[in-house]
């Protein structure tokens, strides 16, 4: 009794949490008629034609595009800057560490509506605006909190013997970094970089208000933007939809263990 | 410990340049302009200060007052659900079953879904002519069909359930983390003293895993304030205003109506909220920290 009940509340949750992507999934794969179908069709008779049409005529290749320069160089850059400033925050002893880890904490949880207009108003002036180095640039103040914490956690977890051996025989701080830390740390590197990607990857409101020109945009100010003008193209939009999520479910399956050892470092912890 | 002195200074200066230019200036610029007229559409006005006039104009203007209503609403809602179908999931988690790590990755899922497709999807699952909503609640009585999102009293409730849908799964890792440091040794010995499953949770479980509620509670609370993507797709902050959220209403004055000033105001009000908000998460989240620096 205690067993079934046990099952059917799991049973419960892999459904509430599956089904609904799913079933856009299976839309996406489905011909027009299948897809304003009363009773729903439930199994696509798998048409490809949505994707074609999502490539071809809705630009999705050049999201793609933006989307992997925009998330993967503020993954890189954003990882660098953090591991520096982990690295002297984990390592020195420095008596306001504390504080500009708390400061960090509170910039992590500001809306984005606090500074969105003075940001477009700067990357107006420098001229940014619909560029590659705007975006990146917000999205690396963005990510740095989380990314700094995450790392000063793993880095204050590494022994402290082999970086002192090697500062003994005459390594600097900045060898000592890049020789030993570094390499012991990569499997906290990797795991904040993961969370870092995926964040640039679905972040929506500094894309929207920063790349108006769609030669720039990203996926998600393409999906949200998508054009419909008297019915929406429900087939094309789930096609986009399921092509920007394919890759961060397959990070994440893959990864589990590690986003789930991140995610929980960088709350429970910080 | 720092036998060789380098200059701090240089592992610093990047971090201190991206927060400082990025994140800093632009809360004090905002801060700035919301003392001042500004609007974009009518440029001759030019930049003039006018005081606290934005923020008297913003506590009597019923928009921005029902606006800051929903807000709460909506964190009021969504928060306690998520925590506690996160408490759920995580209790499941935290059981030895076959199929577990398939039930890990699968309640992952949504928490990687883009929160613009997630809008999307639950656009299309809410539609009133063929929605799967609508099927499950009426069949094929389509006469009957709804459209909940054109309509004031159901729009807030479909962006609800598109929320609780995307992020209890955060709760849920977070309230893990926590069921997980639960030593075993507890439960055998209430076992041994005849104490059974409730009892066990009662007594053990929930005073144990409280800090980590609390803590996926604020996390939640300060996340649901800054709804924003939702809206944008779902609704547009409609229909009439009923899903006009606080930061969708700020981003409406400041770049959809040009109106530098006044959104700005708005941008600082949200801001004082969150602030609020995060000191609260310190202190709770600060004293646990003393806690382990002393027990180290």
């Amino acid at each position: 009794m205690k067993r079934i009940a046990f099952a059917l509340a799991v049973a419960a949750i892999g459904a509430w949490s599956l089904l609904p992507f799913l079933w856009f999934v299976s839309t996406s794969l489905k011909s027009a008629t299948e897809i304003d179908a009363i009773p729903p069709v439930f199994w696509p008779s798998f048409q490809w034609d949505h994707y074609r049409a999502a490539l071809t005529e809705h630009g999705l290749l050049r999201y793609i595009g933006n989307s992997v320069i925009v998330a993967g160089a503020t993954t890189v850059l954003s990882l660098a800057i953090a591991a520096l400033a982990a690295f002297a925050l984990a390592r020195f002893k420095l008596r306001w560490a504390r504080f500009y880890l708390m400061l960090l904490l509170a910039l992590s949880m500001f809306p984005q509506i606090a500074v969105a207009g003075p940001i477009w108003r700067l990357l107006n002036f420098l001229d940014w605006l619909n560029t590659y180095q705007g975006i990146v640039a917000a999205y690396i103040a963005l990510s740095l909190p989380f990314a700094v914490w995450v790392l000063a956690t793993f880095f204050q977890e590494l022994p402290y013997d082999v970086e002192e051996a090697a500062l003994i025989d005459g390594c600097s701080r900045w060898q000592a970094l890049r020789l030993v830390v570094l390499p012991l740390a990569a499997p906290g590197l990797f795991t904040a970089a993961i969370l870092v990607f995926i964040q640039a990857w679905n972040e929506f409101f500094f894309a929207l208000i920063i790349l108006t020109y769609p030669a720039r945009q990203t996926l998600p100010v393409g999906i949200a933007l998508f054009p419909g003008e008297y019915t929406m193209p429900w087939g094309e939009i789930a096609a986009a939809s399921t092509i920007a999520t394919l890759p961060l479910v397959a990070l994440t399956l893959i990864f589990q263990r590690r986003i789930v050892q991140g995610l929980s470092a960088g709350a429970v912890k910080g | 410990m720092n036998k060789i002195r380098e200059p701090v200074w240089r592992f610093l200066l990047p971090s201190f340049l991206f927060v400082g230019v990025f994140s800093l200036y632009p809360i004090f610029e905002s801060f700035r302009l919301s003392l001042y007229r500004m609007i974009l559409t009518l440029p001759w006005l030019g930049q003039k200060f006018v005081g606290l006039e934005n923020y008297s104009d913003l506590v009597t203007d019923p928009v921005a007052l029902r606006s800051f209503g929903t807000s709460l609403l909506f964190v009021a809602v969504t928060t306690p659900v998520e925590v506690l179908l996160g408490l759920g999931m995580a209790l499941a988690l935290n059981e030895t079953f076959r199929g577990r790590g398939w039930l890990r990755a699968v309640v992952l899922i949504p928490w990687a879904v883009p929160t613009v497709v997630t809008s999307q999807m639950w656009r299309f699952i809410f539609n009133d002519r063929y929605g799967v909503f609508n099927y499950l609640l009426f069949g094929d009585a389509t006469q009957l069909y709804w459209a909940p999102l054109a309509e004031p009293g159901l729009a807030l409730m479909a962006i609800m359930v598109a929320d609780i849908w995307k992020t209890s799964a955060f709760a849920a890792l977070i309230i893990l983390a926590g069921l997980q440091g639960i030593p075993g040794e507890l439960y055998e010995a209430a076992g041994i003293d005849g104490a059974g499953a409730w009892q066990k949770f009662r007594h053990i479980t929930w005073p144990l895993i409280r800090p980590a509620l609390l803590l996926a509670l604020l996390f939640r609370t300060i996340d649901a304030l800054k709804v924003f993507d939702l809206v944008f797709v779902m609704t547009q902050g409609g229909p009439a205003d009923a899903t006009n959220v606080l930061q969708f209403y700020g981003y409406k004055k400041s770049f959809a109506e040009g109106m530098i000033g006044y959104g700005s105001a708005i941008a600082v009000a949200v801001f004082l909220v969150s602030l609020a908000l995060a000191l609260v998460y310190i202190r709770v989240l600060g004293t646990g920290l003393l806690r382990k620096e002393r027990a180290a």
